[in-house]
């Protein structure tokens, strides 16, 4: 049985539709990245299938239980971590915790374990009397998370757990996630990084309240859209990138190029070989050290893919 | 770890059991189950509001600090009683018959003594001219002038009405009022006397006492309102802004997937302020009546039973505020729009009987009238459990109302 259905989530504030028919489904042990610019819907989708937030239309199927019929039934599987920093800045890490763990009704010894362990394996025990407001953001996350885990949920819904944290924490709460993972637990989880989407089984990229893509990162990079049909990519290591640029653009096979750090993503008809393009290179005095081909990255799927969304926004706005 | 088990409850073993099968049916289940307890969560979210107040050093000083200035600056500061109101005299009716060293004549002499020994008039200063008099006056070092004049004794003689002129400074009305009444009444008595033959005592003799608050001393009566007053912070602002910040950080949210239910949510938060607002007013009871000897007539538990219901009704408007106000700007702001008129139209400040009809019945629906009634009733009066038990119904007719209301607003939020 998969973890979470969404069929046709609609949601409006008013005579705004913020999420607008949007349909997935998770399968058990997947991490399911949520994505999509600020303002298209993502704390709505969440708010919707946790039970906070009433469904305008559509289904939400959370572990087999429509959350519309039972949403206490929904809350007692999923553990929830909101945008917002949600712990609470003038209790102790152990304060919180068991603040937690009291309400969601364990006690005495059970909780005493519960605490124990969630300490253990999140590694915050060392600052467990420390003020939650005096953690510094990747603690802070830690903390939250093993609160939002008291009860042992098997879903957990995290709502940019990285956002404003420093790249290094950023790596260990993702090896924690995956730790966990391991263990059978299913997580949704929203994000704006692309090297997280890109660890991702799973991925959703949501654009003004309409979901444009879904599937795993390398289903996406193939969508045709991105990579068009009879067209091919190569990374160009070469010294002066801007020079190189300016220069191959120039180039009547080249459909798109862009810097890279040190080195160009170029776009080309896949009529060019790898020396072929060598040797062209060299006639427009463009010396590449190395050519390699490349697969598009997530952020190339992204972007092609809201660059078309608008196009068909612009379209029906003037059919309109 | 197996321990545990064993010495599970049989309820709660059943419980385990259904949640075994649910298990294997959903492939994930709760390591709880949650029971039908409408006032799921209230001990978790009791324990935590504790700690936050137990830190919150404003909430503390609002509580225990701020009353004991209030009362002390309107306890002490402001003594409304027109006592010892400072007098300055002109008498001329000495200078026509007697030596320039002595001031005034017997008869005026006797009448000033009168004056001095009514308690409320001071006389500090003797003049000698009637520039000198206004001058005192206008200066506002004498709020009363008393005048004399040169022919007051020969009048007095003569059988005929001797006139004493008597200013007040009007800027002050309480003030005013009182002066003149004390002196028309000193005039008045010492007229009957000379009428009276010697040794005949007045037809009628009228003994004013005032009941309940024998020396009209206003700290009793002013204290018992302030106290109903100060209890307003703790109970409705506090509890306000205990559940508004929590929308602010974005925390409520998070309790909303918890098994937190609107009552266990809204009691847990109130308990604790609850308990502060017990502790202030015991403070308060203790300050008036040993720092400022306002006596306490009535039963002292029957005022702390009824303040209770005054507290409940405080305590529920703060979280219907809270439940309705999304930052703590606004929830000021209502919390203000309940304390104003419990200052105002309350009896507090001004008396109910004198107030316009639509402020009059605007009263019957602030919930400070009825403990007002209740403190000064209880310490003035010692009126007991049969003469006050109609406010208290009114207290928690109207504490049950916002409870309501704010329950149903939280039963929006939380599904
Ligand atoms: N309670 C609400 N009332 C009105 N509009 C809302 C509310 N919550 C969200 N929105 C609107 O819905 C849209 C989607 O918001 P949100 O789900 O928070 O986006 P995201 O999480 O992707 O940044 C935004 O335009 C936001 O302004
Ligand atoms: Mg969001």
């Amino acid at each position: 049985m998969p973890a979470i259905v969404a069929e046709n989530l609609v949601r409006k504030f008013g005579e705004f539709t913020a999420v607008d028919g949007v349909s997935f489904t998770v399968q058990s042990g997947e991490v399911f990245g949520f994505l999509g610019p600020n303002g298209s819907g993502k704390t709505t989708v969440i708010k919707m299938l946790t039970g906070i937030l009433p469904l305008t239309a559509g289904r939400g199927m959370v572990d087999g239980i429509d959350v519309s019929v039972d949403p206490d039934s929904v809350k007692q599987r999923i553990g929830y971590m909101s945008q917002k920093f949600s712990l609470y800045d003038d209790l102790t890490v152990l304060e919180n915790l068991r603040f937690y763990a009291h309400i969601y009704g364990l006690r005495g010894k059970d909780a005493d374990r519960k605490i124990e362990e969630t300490m253990q394996r999140n590694a915050i025990e060392p600052y467990k009397t420390r003020l939650a407001g005096k953690l510094s953001g990747g603690w802070k996350q830690r903390l939250a998370l093993g609160c939002a885990m008291m009860h042992g949920p098997k879903i957990l819904f995290l709502d940019e757990p990285t956002a404003g944290i420093d790249p290094v924490a950023r790596r260990k709460l993702w090896d924690l996630l995956f730790e966990l993972s391991g263990q059978g637990i299913t997580f949704f989880v929203t994000t704006h990084y692309m090297d997280e989407a890109e660890r991702c089984s799973h991925l959703a990229y949501i654009y003004y309240g309409k979901l444009i893509a879904d599937g795993t990162p390398d289903t996406l990079r193939q969508i045709p859209d991105v990579s068009p049909a009879g067209t091919h990519r190569f990374e160009i290591v070469t010294r002066d990138v801007t020079t190189a640029l300016r220069r191959a653009r120039t180039l009547p096979f080249m459909r798109s190029a862009t810097i890279f750090g040190r080195s160009i993503h170029a776009l080309m008809d896949d009529t060019i070989s790898e020396s072929e393009l060598q040797s062209e290179l060299d006639k427009v005095g463009v010396h590449a050290d190395e050519i390699r081909p490349l697969m598009p990255d997530l952020e190339d799927v992204f972007v092609e893919l809201t660059y078309r969304r608008q196009a068909e926004l612009e379209g029906s706005r003037a059919s309109a | 770890m197996t321990q545990s088990t064993f010495v599970e409850t049989p309820r709660e073993s059943l419980v385990g059991s259904q949640s075994d099968a649910a298990r294997k049916a959903s492939g994930a289940a709760p390591s709880v189950a949650w029971s039908n307890n409408p006032f799921r969560g209230f001990r978790a979210i009791f324990y935590k509001e504790s700690i936050h107040l137990r830190r919150d050093s404003m909430a503390i000083m609002f509580a225990l600090l701020v009353p004991i200035v209030e009362m002390i600056i309107l306890g002490a500061a402001i003594d409304t009683n027109v006592r010892q109101v400072r007098t300055v005299v002109y008498d001329e009716s000495g200078l026509m018959e007697h030596a320039r060293d002595v001031e005034g004549s017997q008869s005026s002499r006797a009448l000033l003594d009168r004056f001095r020994s009514s308690d409320t008039f001071k006389i500090y200063k003797y003049v000698n001219s009637d520039d000198e008099l206004t001058h005192e006056m206008v200066a506002g070092r004498a709020k009363v002038g008393l005048k004399i004049p040169y022919d007051f004794d020969r009048q007095l003689l003569r059988g005929q009405s001797a006139q004493v002129m008597v200013l007040v400074d009007g800027s002050d009305s309480s003030v005013a009022g009182q002066t003149l009444n004390v002196a028309s009444a000193i005039g008045l008595d010492e007229s009957l006397r000379r009428m009276l033959p010697e040794g005949k005592q007045p037809a009628i003799d009228i003994r004013p006492k005032i009941m309940f608050n024998p020396d009209s001393r206003s700290p009793n009566f002013f204290l018992p309102g302030l106290m109903t007053v100060l209890l307003l912070f703790v109970t409705t602002m506090l509890t306000a802004f205990s559940i508004v910040r929590e929308k602010e950080r974005g925390t409520l949210e998070q309790l909303f997937v918890t098994p937190v239910r609107p009552l266990g949510l809204m009691m847990g938060k109130i308990m604790p302020y609850f308990g502060l607002a017990m502790i202030e007013m015991l403070m308060i009871l203790a300050f008036m009546r040993f720092a400022f000897q306002v006596p306490m007539h009535g039963n002292v538990l029957l005022l702390l039973l009824l303040a209770m219901c005054y507290m409940f009704t405080h305590l529920s408007l703060g979280m219907l505020i809270s439940s309705k106000a999304n930052s703590q700007n606004e929830a000021m702001q209502r919390s203000m729009g309940i304390m104003l008129p419990s200052i105002f139209l309350s009896g507090y400040i001004f008396p109910l009987d004198n107030m316009p009809w639509i402020f009059y019945l605007m009263s019957f629906f602030v919930p400070a009238t009825y403990m007002m009634q209740i403190s000064r009733g209880i310490i003035l009066r010692a009126a007991g459990f049969q003469d006050l038990w109609i406010n208290a119904a009114a207290l928690l007719v109207m504490g049950l109302g916002a409870l309501t209301l704010a329950a149903r607003n939280f039963k929006k939020m939380i599904v």
